[in-house]
């Protein structure tokens, strides 16, 4: 491609300009490139979902949501039970991993900051975040399931409360460190204490972003499945025994009916339980987002 | 060469003053200053000579960062603010600071000044209700605000956020307010409200205010320091040091031949 333009009349000889082609050429692949890799992953994600949405739509009724599931051949399967069951091992795990994970990430932000001691907790989030969530699972069933020799509700809870520690941590840290320090200052100049300045300023600042930071962990644990294998388990009947029997969930109650059974009836009540599962952690997200949009004005 | 240093019961007596960071740069020499009560002093000199470094010492503040210390002495009616010793709590309620950038918390316009009432002391909604009309009373706010005092305080202009914190300083009644460029992010009109204002509250408060604008320290303030790289070079009546200073760096810096 010849040069259009003349060449800048303060450019000494010296100065050769690079031919624009290779430089045009090469800003053209890289454009072209993330538009295909983009489009690629945003049609993966509308395949699955549309799979879901027609697959799950077809068994979707009122009667599906408020019957308990059944096995195969009993008339009104539903997955009422197995909604009630990962509600509740749901908020107890928030129950008890949210105060924990509030309390560390304060720690990290506003009292440990950049000691040596902070970095390597941080080091151990990091890696916590990283472990695969079945060896979560296997933990637990280790400390909790064997010695009350018994499957339940709560020891899923509470390997769920173990993925969402280190994730809500990782938000309140660095929610609370985007609130600037000259808010910081103002309030320990009126005379606030740490502790006061900390709950009464910083944290009340950052608000949205911590709800949004606890949501989006709820989110990511709602539908977690590895972990609810060796613990919740799975029952047809509905929730009664929370703290020492097996408790329906909906995860679980996914694997069971598409990969346990070989009757199409039973793969239906799969994708409907899909369906409802990914409706509500897609409501989560979206008012996750919405709260960090306040957040961020 | 301190004529301001012999006055008789300063409010504030800095004595020996130096400060260092958490690298260990040393950013104030030896400081030697007294602060005369219901003035206006004004600490002038260069961006980075240590000025609001020192000012952050006569309330501590800089003790929110790990590694920052100051030695010396700095005497408020005979109490070593830098002892140990020395209640934070008390010390910040005794005095008051304005920052550069106005810190609305995230309340209400009311809220932000009724907070720290609420902080230091017992009192019933309605005393509440009249201690916060009085101080954005005093703070040249009311008549702007006073219809919307629900709103929140993030949502007021630059200026009037200021003059809010300003309110919110000064409800407690302290004795000393420290004000850091207190007018350098806001615009010339709100910056001559903000004046007037210090003008009125020096009869009740003893002011130190740390301002890169010397027609600012000219117009208002009673004594001025001049700061340059960490030392206090010269200090005496504003009119004085304006006028016929005594050092040679206080004239340049005047004169404006750098800075």
């Amino acid at each position: 491609m010849a040069l259009h333009l003349p060449s800048p009349r303060n450019t000494s000889p010296s100065m050769t300009l690079r031919p624009f082609f290779w430089r045009k050429l090469q800003n053209g692949l890289v454009q072209t490139f993330s538009i295909i890799a983009l489009a690629l992953a945003i049609g993966a994600m509308l395949w699955i979902l549309g799979t879901i949405f027609s697959r799950g739509g077809e068994v979707l009724s009122w009667d599906f949501l408020t019957n308990s599931s059944k096995p195969y051949g009993v008339p009104g399967n539903g997955i009422a039970n197995a909604l009630l069951g990962t509600l509740m091992i749901t908020v107890t795990a928030a129950v008890i991993a949210i105060p924990i994970a509030l309390a560390a990430g304060i720690g990290l932000s506003e009292f440990a900051k950049q000691s040596r001691f902070a970095n390597l907790m941080r080091f151990c989030i990091n890696v916590m975040m990283g472990i695969p969530s079945i060896l979560i699972g296997l933990f637990v069933y280790m400390l909790w399931v064997v010695p009350q020799k018994s499957f339940s509700g709560f020891a899923g809870a509470l390997a769920l409360a173990i993925l969402m520690i280190p994730v809500i941590t990782r938000t309140t840290e660095d929610m609370l460190r985007m609130v600037s320090d000259h808010l910081r200052e103002a309030a320990l100049a009126l005379g606030c204490s740490r502790w006061e300045m900390i709950v009464q300023v910083v944290c009340k600042s950052a608000r949205n972003g911590l709800v949004s930071g606890i949501l989006l962990a709820v989110a990511r644990v709602a539908g977690e499945t590895a972990p609810l294998l060796f613990t919740a388990l799975f029952a047809d009947t509905w929730p009664r025994d929370f703290f020492t029997h097996p408790t329906a969930n909906i995860p679980v109650l996914i694997t069971e009916t598409t990969t346990n059974s070989p009757f199409e009836a039973m793969h239906q009540v799969g994708w409907g339980a899909a369906l409802v599962i990914t409706l509500i952690v897609l409501i989560i997200n979206i008012v996750a987002k919405t709260c960090f949009r306040e957040q961020k004005r | 060469m301190n004529t301001v240093n012999n006055m008789t019961n300063p409010k504030i007596k800095v004595r020996n003053l130096s400060f260092y960071y958490e690298n260990g740069h040393q950013a104030l020499f030896n400081n030697d200053l007294d602060i005369r009560e219901h003035a206006i002093t004004a600490v002038i000199g260069p961006s980075g000579c240590g000025k609001s470094t020192h000012l952050r010492t006569y309330n501590r503040i800089y003790s929110l960062h790990r590694g920052q210390r100051a030695e010396g002495e700095i005497w408020l009616d005979g109490i070593n603010i830098l002892a140990p010793e020395t209640d934070l709590l008390l010390l910040r309620r005794r005095v008051g600071m304005i920052f550069q950038r106005p810190t609305p918390f995230p309340m209400s316009v009311f809220e932000n000044v009724a907070y720290p009432l609420r902080l230091h002391f017992k009192m019933n909604k309605r005393e509440v209700a009249d201690r916060v009309e009085q101080a954005l009373r005093d703070a040249s706010l009311w008549e702007e605000v006073k219809d919307t005092l629900h709103k929140s305080g993030q949502a007021l202009s630059g200026g009037q956020q200021q003059r809010l914190c300003i309110a919110r300083a000064i409800v407690t009644e302290p004795e000393v307010l420290l004000l850091d460029e207190p007018t350098s992010a806001i615009d010339p009109v709100a910056t001559l409200k903000i004046e007037d204002l210090l003008l009125r509250l020096k009869e009740r408060f003893t002011i130190v205010i740390v301002t890169h604008n010397m027609q600012q320290a000219a117009r208002i303030s009673d004594v001025t320091a001049f700061f340059y790289k960490g030392h206090i070079v010269e200090t005496g009546e504003t009119k004085q040091v304006f006028t016929t200073p005594k050092q040679k760096q206080t004239e340049e810096y005047i004169t404006g031949r750098f800075g």
